[in-house]
């Protein structure tokens, strides 16, 4: 190694396209955005770069009324809390769904396993629009699940449940349960299990082996899970706009519409801003914790 | 492995798991099934029929899309796997300073939410004044697919024995020689599951492509996007389950060049 007296050189250079690439059209980016979020905006959507403005940030707590005044507003507080809401309840459910689903693999034989583990790849690599756009066809009145119930006489034909949180609770669950199962399964699959044996044989039962030897072990992988599904969730845009009807429903959804018809590009910055300190927040705890990010 | 053992069969893991695998497929298999279907009405079955696909085949718009489509995947694909193997090829040799930093930050793709992503990638191409088309998607993606086509690269390279490329040099064989002979061809199942997976993320975004595309670069997702929301068609159930049989059969492929390696 020391014989070679350019690999310093070389080194640099094999690392320059990634790093310019990213640094460039990601990392500048996301800096240029934070100083929009402290311009004034200009009226027919931009802004104005001279003009140093809080009201991105005001705006999100208060209401400028007529003669200036402030007057606390919680809509925008709502939505945040609902979209915690929602991704919260869909990282519940799919962990609830997803840490059996996985116990159950992770049981199988090898070649098994490998066929179960594509099965639940498969989704994951599909166009996620589409597959959400399936959803409607599902859950809308007419719809499958809507004609079978009435036909076994449990709805009368008006299931209404399209265009409503309840389907973007299910449209979350479906999207990201892969997220979750996958690695539930990687860390199940490392698990020694001569120590479930051992717990099986100093008598436990089913239940306190799960409990005090299973999912110890599989908490990396749990906790990674819970991650990749809240973190896709919160700032979900295509799935609460399809499936919740339109309404400024989540965070994604009041972000992209102040691109579109409300045309106002720091409030837009601020909010996306603000999303993306969340989940850096979320992350930093959680490698705090469990030290590796996850997908390593 | 245990399946002899009664004492591993714990109650209900075996329905809940069932009741995954119908989740994750019935909307999959629904779409499919009514995109065969002859009535107007998309979701009442009243007989088989083609017809939505050759209307499908024969819409401009869809054909101009799924073009777009296919020629940013395909440029993203080529940009951010060569820099992607480069980098791996940095990363994987001896520690170095500022490594940690860059590790971080081919995270940040993956971990930023799309949305945000989107909405910063549109306020740095407004405000360098760049028109909004198939360039600024070409660049938003290539971003976004790096660390896709780095990940399997570095794996592979992982497991790789660094005598072979000693061995080389002990032989003679320059750096450039050395990489081409031994190096590459060792790593490029990695680099072939790099690439595909990123084509298929980029082929499928809908987000990101959404903020930065402008009217011009319209992508086949932004495109079926704008038909869904004007409501449920038959040509729609068409164009969908293509998409989704056009990666099914991707994933397919890359699952079976896995098992033919190993």
């Amino acid at each position: 190694m020391t014989l070679d007296p350019y690999r310093r050189t070389r080194r640099r250079l094999l690392l320059a396209p990634t790093t310019l690439t990213l640094l460039l059209f990601m990392v500048l980016p996301m800096l240029l955005m934070g100083w929009m979020s402290l311009l004034a905006p200009d009226t027919y959507g931009g802004v104005r770069w001279k003009e140093w403005s809080l009201d991105a940030y005001v705006q999100f707590l208060y209401e400028r009324d007529l003669d200036d005044s402030l007057t606390l507003n919680s809509d925008y507080l709502q939505i945040f809390g609902r979209s915690f809401l929602l991704a919260g309840f869909a990282t519940v459910v799919t962990l609830l769904i997803g840490f059996p689903t996985a116990l159950y693999i992770a049981l199988k034989e090898e070649k098994t396993r490998q066929r179960l583990i594509l099965l639940i790849s498969i989704p994951f690599w599909t166009n996620l629009l589409v597959r959400t756009y399936a959803w409607m066809l599902l859950l809308r009145n007419g719809g499958l699940i809507d004609s079978s119930l009435s036909a076994l006489g449990l709805s009368q034909g008006t299931l209404d449940v399209l265009y409503t949180p309840t389907a973007v609770a299910i449209g979350f669950v479906y999207s990201f349960l892969p997220f979750m199962v996958l690695p539930i399964y990687t860390s199940l699959e490392k698990m020694d299990w001569r120590l479930v044996e051992a717990a099986f044989d100093l008598g436990a039962n089913r239940w306190l082996a799960l409990r005090r030897v299973i999912l110890p072990l599989a908490m990396p992988g749990i906790v990674a899970g819970c991650l990749l599904v809240f973190i896709p969730a919160i700032g979900s845009y295509f799935i609460p706009e399809l499936l919740g009807g339109g309404k400024s429903l989540m965070i994604g959804n009041l972000i992209q519409n102040q691109f579109g018809t409300a045309r106002n590009w720091p409030f837009g910055a601020a909010l996306s801003f603000m999303l993306l300190a969340l989940v850096l927040l979320v992350m930093w705890i959680y490698t705090r914790r469990f030290q590796r990010p996850p997908g390593e | 492995m245990q399946a002899s053992n009664t004492l591993w069969r714990f109650r209900g893991v075996t329905p809940t798991a069932m009741l995954a695998f119908v989740y994750l497929y019935l909307p999959i298999v629904v779409l499919v099934v009514l995109s065969f279907n002859a009535n107007r009405i998309a979701t009442l079955w009243t007989g088989f029929s083609f017809d939505w696909y050759l209307k499908v085949m024969d819409n401009d718009n869809i054909l101009r899309a799924t073009k777009n489509s296919l020629i940013i995947a395909s440029g993203a694909t080529v940009l951010a796997t060569s820099f992607a193997t480069m980098a791996a090829l940095a990363m994987a040799g001896k520690r170095f300073r500022g490594q940690a930093f860059i590790n971080a930050m081919l995270g940040l793709p993956l971990l930023v939410p799309e949305i945000v992503t989107a909405v910063a990638s549109l306020l740095f191409f407004l405000a360098l004044g760049l028109d909004l088309g198939l360039l600024t998607v070409l660049i938003a993606h290539t971003v976004f697919c790096i660390p896709f086509a780095y990940l399997p690269i570095r794996a592979r390279l992982e497991g790789l024995d660094p005598r072979l490329a000693e061995a080389a040099a002990d032989l003679y064989a320059g750096p450039f020689a050395t990489f081409r002979r031994v190096t590459l061809p060792l790593i490029l199942p990695g680099v072939l599951s790099g690439a595909m997976l990123a084509f298929i993320v980029s082929l499928d975004d809908f987000v990101i492509t959404f903020f930065v595309a402008g009217a011009g670069a319209t992508t086949l997702p932004v495109y079926i996007f704008g038909l869904i929301r004007m409501g449920i068609t038959p040509e729609v159930n068409a164009v969908s389950a293509l998409m989704l049989l056009v990666s099914i059969a991707f994933v397919a492929l890359s699952y079976w060049m896995g098992q033919r390696k190993s």
